[in-house]
């Protein structure tokens, strides 16, 4: 193994010592995509020219002695739900191929403007939505920890870039844990900001209420050098919170967890965990404990209400989101022959350019909204969305932070779960929770369950993203004591 | 209280996507097992329970009457699928006169 | 031919109910959700950007002064105010609207029970407003036809620039027990609207850009009902003229309908300004859901009751207060005053006469002369092609002697045929009395020759004979003679004083 398996925070401080340049790293980070992609199906788009080019323009302003910050020239993957000015962005879905928006996302420009690398895009499940990346129009991803695995999802594609060291650093999007959950079943740390702390302009949306981007990483350490990067107030994001951006990478190098108390929520656990995944995550609050966390047992009554709710809200939402593709302005038209009128070109589109998960969302969502159905429907989940937001300000009232396994198993197979989406709905299980009260949450490397990565979800109050960050950093610490050095060091591919 | 396949084809018409009959009688069956484990929120839903649209209460987000820069008219329609005197060309839309 | 009845007669039996939507196009600066300019015109597509596009990934965000004038409106329709409000989603599927969703209120909007009074032929009308919303316009969609094929080449051209912009939608309740003054009662309320909006300042109420439009309810049920009969929807009513006729047309239509046993289709119709007939648009079909939920990337709106007090404070004198205190600073008669209200011409008036004019001058303008020519042409009267702005030069010209009423008639022809403003009118046409006595005392002269018979009169002391002789030179002159320098001279030759 090369450079590519130093964290980011090492390479960008080799690269200010001059032991290091931008297109050197750039260059190995490039080998291991052409190495691995084939395999793993991770990057739907990247260009190694322009890779290199802007590799080169960050060495250059080095070299002119410019003041550069931590991640310069640091090669990073984004989400194909970003818009992105230099690579097309499909949502990996047919509906969007080869779609170049004319204008950069926030986070996009945020990458940029820290001198970052960007060397692709990363796969996804179809407009995010899934739990596997298998509904993507363009193929699974894999899992490096076993390649007949599911990398999670809807992030798998940039979990798994991070976890095959094509990429130090990726950034994603999570609306139910599509940035923790693939986090925790590939062994890497994943966090999602506070709702509003890092800007939704121009990250193509699923569930507008929901969604919120955040960093994908292998040390906690580096996520929170990308959080703070991609996070600060924007005025084109209603939502977006006009806070200063916690320090992140001071909570990461935090001591211990003395004087914090630590809840462990009742409800995600026992029937429909997997042994091993709980195993790990006693042991961890164990860890946590030893570093001088307070550790107390909290109930949370609606959590156990938050996937129906989410399956409602999520929806709902969606099918509103994804009305706009109807092939009038951009992306796919089908069936335009002459003959047709726009109502039937639209339906015609829209039947081909969607997945089948994209229809039974849409579906349901309009069920959920329609007539006669939304009090019964919507209307509910919505006040169970109420009841889980006091739930969060109940518990916090009580801890400083609440933990629980970020999924209630290992990374399942590719073709597993296809066929019962109730199934591969219950991956998000534990995560939803925070998507529904827009509190900052993140996951971190547990341990191995039968060879198979597991994670802790670590959650603090809205705009608390450095407690976040503490918990997750002392744990890390503590279990590379107890591993003799990180997780990925286990993984049999290398 | 079953989804039927005419029920989809409905939602489907509504969602403007042009199922297939095979399609909608696939996805009935699939719908119903998810629109029968959600309806469990109604549970807690009591009448005292107030709603929650979104995740972080702020009110009064406003932006200033200024003018910013948009996009030139190429840009506007270079995604699209078809343009015609710098306006977007589309199917002929019915029931306009 | 759709069978009417006539209008009186249906009244002897049936009752109408109106409802009216008016939608006013905001003058802000920038569109609802987006900096792009609200402008109209422009090259199409060139004032858009992501948002105002729909562009996967972009997020609108409410313009400050939109709300700030929403809420003016409602203040001056006497609406409460929300203290707490929502944006909401109304999901349907049109090319037009650029993410198949316009983003507008549902079951709270920013201001509600609200009133106005409107007088019709000197009797009070209280018209109740139900809501006042906020919500976004569409792009326009051009269909482009092609002749001579039978399979359709048939397509259609969509400019954005107009989706986005701001729109207020004030819904009335139903307006009822107004009977045969029901058109009347409709248009009076849409001009008070006008005027209402205009003295706002909140809009450019150009009913012919379509900045104010209007969709007419109407509704009939037989004489001493308790239930209201169907209604129908005429949309895009787009002058005063047509929301009388529009309404009258579908209270016949509808009453045909009745009497022919038949029953009235809940429908939308279109009004056709050529004929004042209305014809079936798109059937209102049961599929019509359209799913509103409040909308997730906006903020609720909760204007504080500050920022509310402070907004009451910036509304101009109400129409009628506003009209008491002009009938007393121009001194005219209830019968006169009504007639420039009832002309339209109110605003007309107070501008010319704002522009120098005397206001009985204006008022002679604006009224009589161009209400008829405006008839004429079957155009509003503002819509005439001259500014209160030129009245009041032409009635300076008038005061200067330069022309007299006659030739001012000319000039204001000019003017409207666009041959440029009146001075320049003049000029072009030659139009200006002529007072050189050379000239005059050359044609009077003739005049006297020409006459001898009237001339002896006039020495004998019948003065008041004089006028056939004027009117001769007048025509002689095309009109352009200072009569009154013709009369002077008149006497002076023949030397009677």
């Amino acid at each position: 193994m090369s450079i590519i398996t130093k964290s980011a925070a090492e390479l960008g401080r080799m690269m200010a010592a001059g032991e290091l340049t931008s297109e050197e790293l750039t260059r190995a980070s490039l080998e291991q995509i052409e190495k691995l992609n084939p395999t793993l199906n991770v990057f739907l788009a990247y260009d190694a020219e322009h890779a290199l080019a802007q590799a080169r323009a960050v060495d250059a302003r080095r070299a002119a002695g410019e003041e550069l910050g931590p991640l310069a020239g640091i090669p990073v993957g984004v989400k194909d739900n970003y818009c992105t000015t230099d690579f097309p962005t499909t949502c990996a879905s047919r509906m969007l191929e080869g779609w170049v928006p004319p204008y950069d996302a926030a986070v996009v420009e945020r990458l940029r403007a820290a001198g970052m690398v960007i060397v692709g895009k990363t796969n996804l499940d179809e407009f995010a939505m899934g739990s596997s990346t298998e509904t993507s129009a363009f193929g699974p991803s894999r899992n490096p920890w076993d390649a007949e695995r599911v990398p999670g999802g809807s992030g798998g594609g940039s979990a798994a870039a991070v976890a095959s060291f094509m990429v130090p650093l990726a950034v994603g999007s999570d609306t139910g844990g599509s940035i923790r959950q693939p986090g925790a079943v590939t062994g890497t740390v994943g966090v999602k900001a506070t709702y509003g702390g890092s800007s939704r302009y121009g990250l193509v949306a699923m569930a507008s209420s929901l969604d919120q981007p955040g960093p994908c990483a292998r040390t906690a350490e580096d996520a929170a050098l990308l959080q703070e990067i991609i996070s600060g107030y924007d005025p084109r994001d209603s939502a977006s919170l006009n806070q200063p951006v916690p320090d992140l990478v001071g909570a990461v190098q935090a001591a211990d967890l003395a004087g914090m108390k630590v809840g462990v929520v009742k409800e995600f656990a026992g029937d429909g965990y997997d042994q091993g995944v709980l195993d790990r995550f006693n042991e961890a609050v164990e860890l946590l404990r030893q570093a001088g966390a307070e550790i107390v047992e909290v109930s949370c009554p609606h959590f156990t209400y938050a996937l129906p709710a989410y399956y409602l809200i999520q929806p709902a939402e969606l099918s509103s989101n994804l009305a706009r593709f109807d092939g009038m302005r951009y992306g796919l038209r089908e069936g335009d022959d002459g003959t047709r009128g726009a109502e039937e070109v639209m339906n015609l589109t829209r039947e081909k350019g969607f997945g089948r998960e994209g229809k039974r969302r849409i579906i349901i969502g309009t069920y959920a909204l329609s007539a006669g159905y939304y009090d019964a429907y919507y209307g509910s989940a919505q006040k169970v969305r109420h009841l889980i937001q006091q739930d969060f300000e109940k518990a916090f009232e009580q801890v400083d932070v609440l933990i629980s396994p970020t999924t209630p198993s290992t990374a399942f197979k590719v073709g597993e779960r296809t066929a019962d989406p109730m199934s591969m709905y219950l991956a998000d299980l534990c995560t939803i929770p925070s998507n529904m009260a827009g509190n900052a949450s993140g996951s971190f490397p547990s341990g191995l369950a039968d060879g198979l990565p597991t994670g802790l979800q670590v959650m603090a109050p809205p705009m608390e993203d450095a407690r976040v960050y503490r918990v997750g950093g002392v744990l890390e610490r503590a279990l590379e004591a107890k591993w003799g050095g990180p997780l990925w060091r286990k993984m049999e591919a290398l | 209280m079953g989804l039927t396949a005419d029920d989809v084809a409905r939602l489907g018409a509504l969602a403007r996507i042009q199922l297939s009959e095979q399609e909608c009688a696939e996805l009935a069956p699939e719908l119903d097992v998810i629109l029968e484990s959600v309806r469990r929120v109604s549970e807690v839903a009591g009448p005292d329970v107030p709603t929650a649209t979104h995740a972080i209460p702020v009110d009064n987000v406003f932006r200033d009457d200024v003018v910013t820069p948009g996009l030139t008219q190429a840009q506007a329609l270079a995604g699209a699928p078809d343009s015609e005197d710098g306006r977007f060309r589309v199917p002929q839309i019915l029931g306009e006169s | 031919m759709t069978e009417t009845v006539d209008f009186d007669e249906l009244l002897t039996r049936y009752e109408p109910a109106l409802g009216l939507e008016t939608h006013v196009e905001l003058n802000t600066n920038t569109k609802m959700f987006c900096g792009c300019p609200n402008e109209f015109g422009g090259e199409p597509n060139s004032h858009v950007c992501p948002v105002c596009l729909g562009l996967p990934g972009s997020l609108p965000v409410i313009n400050a002064k939109a709300v700030e004038s929403a809420i003016r409106i409602g203040l001056a329709l006497n609406c409460q105010i929300a203290e707490w409000c929502r944006m909401a989603r109304k999901n349907y599927f049109y090319p037009d609207m650029t993410k198949n969703f316009q983003t507008s209120q549902y079951d709270e909007p920013i201001a509600f029970d609200g009133w106005v009074d409107v007088e019709v032929d000197g009797e009070t009308f209280r018209v109740e407003i139900e809501r006042a919303h906020m919500e976004e316009d569409a792009g326009k969609a051009t269909h482009v036809g092609t002749s001579g094929r039978i399979h359709g080449a048939d397509y259609s051209l969509i400019d954005y620039n107009r989706a986005g912009v701001p729109l207020i939608e004030i819904v009335t309740r139903p307006i009822v027990g107004a009977g045969e003054k029901a058109p009347l009662v409709a248009r009076a309320y849409v001009a008070h609207l006008r005027d209402l909006l205009k003295a706002l300042g909140v809009s450019d109420v150009r009913m012919e850009q379509g900045s104010l439009r209007c969709d007419a309810n109407v509704s009939i049920a037989p004489i001493g009902s308790d239930k209201l009969g169907t209604r129908t929807e005429t949309k895009n009513v787009n002058s005063l003229r047509s929301i009388e006729r529009a309404i009258r047309f579908e209270m016949s239509r509808q009453a045909a309908v009745l009497d022919a046993g038949g029953t009235v289709v809940q429908e939308t119709r279109h009004f056709h300004e050529a004929d004042g007939t209305t014809s079936p648009g798109r059937p209102k079909s049961d599929a019509e859901d359209y799913r509103y939920f409040a909308e997730p990337d906006l903020m609720p709106i909760a204007p504080s009751r500050e920022w509310v007090e402070e907004l009451r404070a910036t509304l101009p004198e109400p129409p009628a207060e506003h009209r008491r205190r002009l009938q007393t600073e121009w001194g005219f008669s209830d019968i006169d005053f009504s007639g420039i209200v009832n002309a339209g011409a109110l605003g007309l008036v107070e501008d010319t006469v704002a522009a120098g004019a005397t206001a009985a001058a204006a008022r002679k303008w604006w009224v009589s002369d161009l209400a008829r020519r405006a008839n004429e042409a079957g155009v509003e009267l503002e819509d005439l092609a001259i500014t209160p702005a030129q009245v009041a030069a032409v009635q300076a010209l008038v005061d200067e002697g330069k022309v007299n009423d006659q030739l001012a008639r000319q000039v204001i022809d000019g003017v409207l045929a666009g041959e440029g403003e009146p001075a320049e009118v003049v000029d072009k046409r030659g139009l200006a009395v002529v007072s050189d006595e050379g000239a005059l005392g050359a044609a009077v002269d003739e005049a006297l020759a020409a006459n001898p018979d009237i001339a002896e009169r006039i020495r004998g002391g019948k003065v008041q004979a004089a006028g056939a002789l004027i009117g001769q030179i007048m025509k002689a002159m095309r009109g352009q003679a200072d009569a009154a320098k013709v009369r002077e001279l008149i006497l002076q030759k023949l030397g009677v004083e």
